[in-house]
């Protein structure tokens, strides 16, 4: 039957036909037009509302921009030059201009030195690279990014060189003692923890003493006053008192003996002695070793106060600053959260949902207005420190939502296999769970942070001269620049929204990058 | 050992001053700076400049305190303050005294445990309005927008006229004067009231200053001065007697220029010689040395000098003498005398 | 060995506090009471000392004392007479009214530009992705500043509506003034017999209430499809209108007149509420629209295949299928802005509308002076306010999550 059927067929092409062109219609822009612009008539009707938007946006913005003033020196100057040319109420660039570094370093850093908070923005940049783009680069660079800390507080703040310096060897110093005593022979490092403990539990126990007199000192005074508040605080404050007052001699023997205690296997004895003697040389050793060194070879910039800080620098400071430390801090938190002992967790629970209860503002002011009062009457803590704290404890909270998030997302086999491997907590944590959580909540950190980078504007309600403060601060009140307003508002929003861009356009290309890892 | 640890721990960051809490007259030679709070900006005031050193009336009596005290007038750390923090500032000892255009009340005197130690200039509210609408009086603001400067006395002073005289407005609270200036100017208020100092300074910049006009009421006393924490008299004293130098100098003819000829030379006038400190040990009793207040003086001029160069008519502020020429001259500007 | 139990047996020994993990969690929390109590003597010894030093104290009085300044936003009665801590209350209210506006339009700008930005059209794409990056990455501060410029520059003032050729006109037949202080619209004047017509108001909405689930038991009973649209519409307008013609008008409106210096009468909107609710709105609806963006395409494509194969359109589709699956994605990330809304709405002291901040951490605070005691209540405020919306929300989004079986 077959043969039949193909002896029947007259023609056979054994070649294919050329494809012919498509219709004028269906081809490059009007093709391109006709699918995304004028595919039905609901949409041609928001493609022309769209245009029309635009061209007027532009007919509207772009005259003010083109004959903008660059050059002037005050605001009178700036409409006599736009009076002359006709074109008034356009806009005064040479704001900018004038007050180009102060919107970026603030008014007080040295003229001289603003190479420096420059160059440490490129270093920035290119340290972060290492662990922006960790799968690309070599891990070994890493210690660039490390690094980076000391160079750009020596940068930033000036001083001696020394200072970052030796805190870097103090450290190497450190990380030595710790191996050393590791690597103690199990009598020695019994010895060693005999006197580790006995010290630690005599500091402590004192300290707690000094705690329980406080605390009855506060109690006498609190209940002093009048209203039931007083009398219900001064209460509790007076059994927290006895309950110190009875347990600051047992905890001292207990935390001692648990030091000794631990002399088998290391672990806590040789923790103690390590941050001990960190403790010491840096109380100790740093400044008199650093003078000594930079007596010998002074390698100094000039040294700069925090509260000289000012304009964008100033955001791009607390921003860093405050993100770096947030998420140690932002992980502790969630595992206490996660945790099973419910002390733990609540104080953490209590933490993370009353800073995420309160705007930032609120923060502020108690960073600005309460804060000096927490502190001892003799030491008075820079305001931007007080700033760096309460910001570092903000983000933290939001961070360690972020991270709960990823421990939440780890399916629970995870967590049951590190336990069949006999893994304890802290191994488990460290090997297993932490490392995967981190890798899920990366974008969700960077969102924080691009979120609180944006929040360090707030200072400026604090007088502080950020980029914001600088604005409605010193420029807009100065007798050259009184009634500015655009100009400056719109450079202070470019500049924000070149480096969130950029930071949100890496996010979402990790999270790109991220997701291919699970598929 | 709780102490030091805490303030060890401080120190590393190498970002917390610490110092020993005797008097601040101690704690600012120890320190070899004052720490001086002002505005975050009020033209002619305290404001920096270009070149962003602070400068302005208020920063003047900073100086003229920083050279008597340390004998450089250079030597102030500036602490902007907003209306806000200004007091917490000073009760918690982040500043050393406040020269904040701070209005003298009972309250702050009293209650929040401040010193105001003189007056450096009298001031009062009063209300600009555009010269088209045709107001000469603030009685015949009923029903009108007022845009306010918060931050002051102003909103009670405010409340205050406008209740006793039986007139409703519209309060419109603004935080920062050029934000208040650009509402005004845009026609978002019809009336633009604070201290009337601030008023001719803003309008001295307005694109046409002669479209508005300050009207005659001025319906509060606000006495502006530089100000201590209670308790520490001392210190209190120093910064009294330095303004009390700058008065007492314009009231006897001695200027920046000629204050150093005239301890040089000696003078027939002992009162101008105790105040240089060629004659008695006036300085020595306020804990400082004999030239002090010649320092002071040197440093920013006299209280006359000091107004010109800052505020006067020459300066695009112009503000005249007014309540705050010298009592020689019918003013109310005055000093006790230096013996 | 290897049958030795994890606990040693015998009594308990000292050393089982660290090493078993049964007493070890106790330990750690012991440690942890202790280190919460010396910190607690230590920033409360301090806080003692530093007032002591001070000679200040610790007082709630001056929430009872007189206030003696105005607000000009006053949800509840409120004169310079009143005290601070109705000043507060008078703040509070404030804040919620921005809020609660912001969060309403935040939502509507969020969903549609959510939407449009996976529209067909190219134009309105790129449109609305460039509004999503331009706010999302820019400080809400300085929105909330430029945009109170915008307004009080591009609207006119009072007095430009003055005149014989004034250059301002108002809209809607002379009812409706836009000025850069505000909005002022005609409001409500209730005459005799207006109860009448609020009454058949209300009869008629329980009407389509009614009718409406007459149509649905129709349609689910006897397969009848029953137009509910356009009768609803009828139903709701009509009668209240007829009840008003025929009572003769009982329900009048006072329009807004220009006397003197500014527009009076009439319900007004006050600039800064306008510049503080457009900018909270415009910022949170950029975030807002991701949310819903990611929402949509979280739902798999599968479904939006299913109802096209069901004949339904793609309008429909996205009524009925995409949206309200995608609402479970979408609505925890919209509790979190909502609270966002709700505390970036302290900014209000940028633009001088008097919220919680401008009067209890604004006013109140500068003229008493009692910085601690005004900033620990203004955090309990907002706490509370955060607390509670959380609260509703999360039983929201309870009530929504699919129900597993």
């Amino acid at each position: 039957m077959s043969d039949t059927n193909a002896q029947s067929v007259a023609f056979v092409r054994n070649s294919e036909i050329p494809a012919s062109p498509p219709p004028l219609g269906e081809t490059g822009p009007v093709k391109w037009m006709r699918e995304n612009l004028f595919s039905g008539w609901v949409n041609s009707v928001m493609t022309v509302i769209a245009f029309l938007l635009i061209a007027r946006f532009i007919m509207g913005v772009f005259p003010w921009f083109w004959n903008g003033v660059w050059d002037a020196s005050s605001i009178k100057d700036c409409r006599n030059i736009m009076a002359d040319a006709g074109t008034a109420g356009s806009a005064c660039f040479a704001v900018l201009v004038d007050r180009w570094d102060h919107l970026l370093f603030g008014f007080k850093y040295p003229a001289t030195e603003y190479w420096r908070p420059t160059l440490a923005f490129v270093l920035l940049v290119v340290c972060a690279m290492p662990a922006l783009f960790a799968m690309y680069l070599p891990r070994k660079l890493l210690i660039a990014t490390a690094l980076y800390p000391f160079v750009a507080y020596w940068l930033i703040w000036g001083g001696s060189l020394w200072v970052p310096v030796v805190i870097l060897g103090l450290l190497a110093v450190t990380a030595a003692i710790y191996l050393f005593i590791e690597g103690l022979s199990v009598s020695l490092r019994q010895a060693v923890a005999g006197i580790v403990g006995a010290l630690s539990g005599i500091g402590l126990g004192y300290l707690l003493y000094l705690g329980a007199q406080e605390l009855w000192f506060i109690s006498g005074n609190v209940s002093a006053g009048e209203g039931i508040v007083s009398t219900v605080a001064g209460f509790v404050f007076m059994i927290a008192a006895i309950f110190t007052y009875a347990f600051f001699i047992p905890m001292g023997i207990f935390v001692g003996y648990a030091i000794y205690n631990s002399y088998e296997d290391g672990g806590l004895v040789t923790i103690v002695t390590t941050l001990f003697s960190l403790y010491a040389l840096m109380v100790y050793g740093l400044g008199p070793i650093s003078a000594a060194i930079n007596s010998v070879v002074p390698i100094e910039l000039e040294a700069v106060a925090s509260r000289d800080m000012g304009g964008y620098m100033l955001c791009m400071i607390l921003g860093t600053v405050c993100v770096s430390l947030s998420i140690p801090l932002g992980v502790v938190l969630a595992l206490g959260r996660q945790s099973n002992m419910p002390l733990i967790k609540g104080v953490c629970v209590v933490f993370i949902e009353f800073i995420r209860g309160v705007p930032l503002i609120t923060l502020l002011f108690v960073a600005n207005v309460m804060l000096a009062y927490f502190f001892p009457p003799e030491s008075s803590i820079d305001l931007i420190l007080r700033v760096i704290i309460m910001i570092t404890a903000f983000s933290a909270a939001y961070i360690a939502e972020v991270i709960r998030g990823g421990l939440a997302a780890l399916p629970k086999g995870q967590y049951e296999a590190a336990d069949s491997l006999g893994l304890n907590y802290t191994q488990a944590t460290r090997l297993i769970i932490l490392p995967q959580a981190l890798k899920i909540s990366i974008p969700g950190i960077v969102n924080v942070a691009v979120g609180l980078f944006k929040d360090t504007t707030l200072v400026s309600v604090i007088s502080m001269f950020d980029i914001v403060g600088m604005i409605r601060g010193p420029i807009q009140q100065s007798t050259d620049w009184i009634s500015i307003y655009w100009e400056v508002y719109l450079f202070a929003a470019a500049v924000f929204f070149v480096v969130c861009y950029s930071i949100s356009q890496y996010s979402q290309w990790l999270e790109r990058q991220l997701q291919t890892g699970h598929r | 050992m709780k102490k030091t640890v805490f303030l060890g721990a401080l120190t590393l960051s190498g970002l917390a001053a610490v110092a020993a809490s005797a008097g601040t007259l101690d704690d600012v030679k120890a320190r070899g700076i004052l720490n001086c709070g002002v505005t975050t900006g009020v033209p002619g005031f305290a404001a920096p400049n270009a070149s962003g050193e602070w400068e302005g009336f208020d920063v003047d009596v900073c100086r003229a305190v920083a050279a008597g005290v340390l004998g450089d007038p250079t030597a102030v750390e500036f602490v902007p303050t907003t209306g806000k923090t200004r007091f917490t500032a000073l009760a918690s000892g982040e500043i050393d005294m406040l020269a904040r255009n701070t209005t003298w009340t009972f309250s702050r005197d009293v209650d929040l445990k401040f010193e105001f130690i003189g007056v450096n200039y009298y001031d009062g509210q009063g209300f600009m309005v555009p010269k088209e609408l045709g107001v000469s009086s603030a009685l015949e603001l009923d029903g009108a927008t007022v845009c306010i400067q918060t931050g002051t006395t102003t909103e009670l002073n405010l409340a205050d006229y406008f209740r006793s005289n039986n007139i409703s407005y519209e309060p419109v609270p603004i935080e920062t004067g050029a934000e208040a200036v650009q509402q005004y100017n845009a026609g978002a208020c019809d009336v633009y009231t604070t201290d009337a100092s601030a008023l001719a300074a803003q309008r001295a910049n307005f694109p046409d200053p002669s479209a508005h006009v300050v009207l005659p009421e001025i319906v509060s006393k606000e006495p502006l001065g530089p100000l201590v924490r209670h308790g520490d008299n001392e210190w209190g004293d120093i910064v009294r007697w330095t303004l009390n130098a700058l008065i007492s100098a314009e009231e006897l003819g001695v200027t920046s220029v000629n204050a150093a000829g005239l301890a040089a030379d000696g003078s027939n006038n002992p009162e101008i010689n105790r105040l240089l400190g060629t004659e008695s040990n006036l300085g020595e009793q306020l804990g400082l040395d004999a030239d002090w207040a010649k320092r002071a003086i040197e440093a920013v001029g006299n209280y006359g000098e000091s107004f010109a160069r800052n505020i006067g008519e020459s300066t695009p502020i112009g503000l005249a003498r007014g309540l705050n020429a010298s009592y020689l001259d019918g003013g109310l500007i005055y000093s006790p005398p230096f013996r | 060995m290897s049958s030795t139990p994890d606990t040693p047996q015998g009594g308990f020994r000292l050393s089982m506090l660290l090493n078993d993990t049964r007493y070890r969690s106790y330990t750690f929390q012991f440690i942890a009471l202790v280190a919460i109590i010396a910190a607690m003597a230590f920033i409360g010894g301090n806080l003692v000392r530093n007032l002591a030093a001070a000679g200040l104290n610790i007082s709630y009085d001056f929430l009872g004392q007189q206030s003696g300044y105005d607000i000009n936003q006053r949800p509840i009665e409120y004169t310079s007479q009143s005290t601070h801590g109705r000043a507060a209350l008078v703040g509070l209210l404030n804040t919620l009214i921005v809020a609660f506006l912001a969060c309403v339009t935040a939502t509507i700008i969020g969903v549609v530009a959510g939407v449009l930005r996976l529209s067909p059209n190219w134009l309105v794409r790129k449109i609305m992705s460039f509004y999503v990056e331009i706010f999302r990455n820019v400080p809400v501060l300085i929105w909330i500043l430029i945009i109170f410029s915008i307004l009080i520059n591009a609207t006119p003032a009072p007095r430009a509506f003055k005149g014989a050729d004034p250059q301002a006109s108002m809209w809607l037949w002379d009812s409706v003034a836009v000025t850069n202080r505000g909005v002022f619209m005609p409001s409500p004047v209730w005459n005799e017999g207006s109860m009448m017509v609020i009454g058949v108001f209300l009869a008629s909405i329980v009407g389509i209430f009614m009718f409406r689930r007459y149509a649905k038991a129709q349609l689910f009973n006897h397969g009848r499809l029953i137009s509910t649209f356009w009768p609803s519409f009828g139903l709701f307008f009509v009668p209240a209108i007829l009840a008003q013609i025929v009572l003769g008008n009982p329900i009048g409106l006072e329009y807004p007149e220009l006397k003197g210096f500014n527009f009076k009468g009439g319900f007004t909107i006050r600039g800064s509420l306008i510049a503080l609710w457009l900018a909270l709105a415009v910022y949170t609806g950029a975030f807002i629209a991701e949310n819903v963006r990611a929402g949509i395409l979280a739902i798999s494509k599968g479904q939006t295949e299913a109802a096209a194969a069901l004949g339904l359109r793609p309008k429909r589709i996205m009524s009925l299928v995409v949206l309200p699956q995608a609402l479970r994605v979408i609505i925890p990330p919209l509790i979190s802005q909502y609270l966002n809304i709700t505390k970036n709405s302290s900014l209000a002291i940028a633009v001088g509308y008097m919220d919680l901040t401008g009067t209890l951490g604004g006013i109140t605070l500068l003229q008493t002076g009692r910085a601690i005691e005004a900033v620990l209540l203004l955090m309990l405020f907002y706490l509370v306010i955060s607390l509670s919306i959380s609260f509703l929300m999360n039983i929201y989004n309870n009530s929504m999550t699919l129900k597993e079986r």
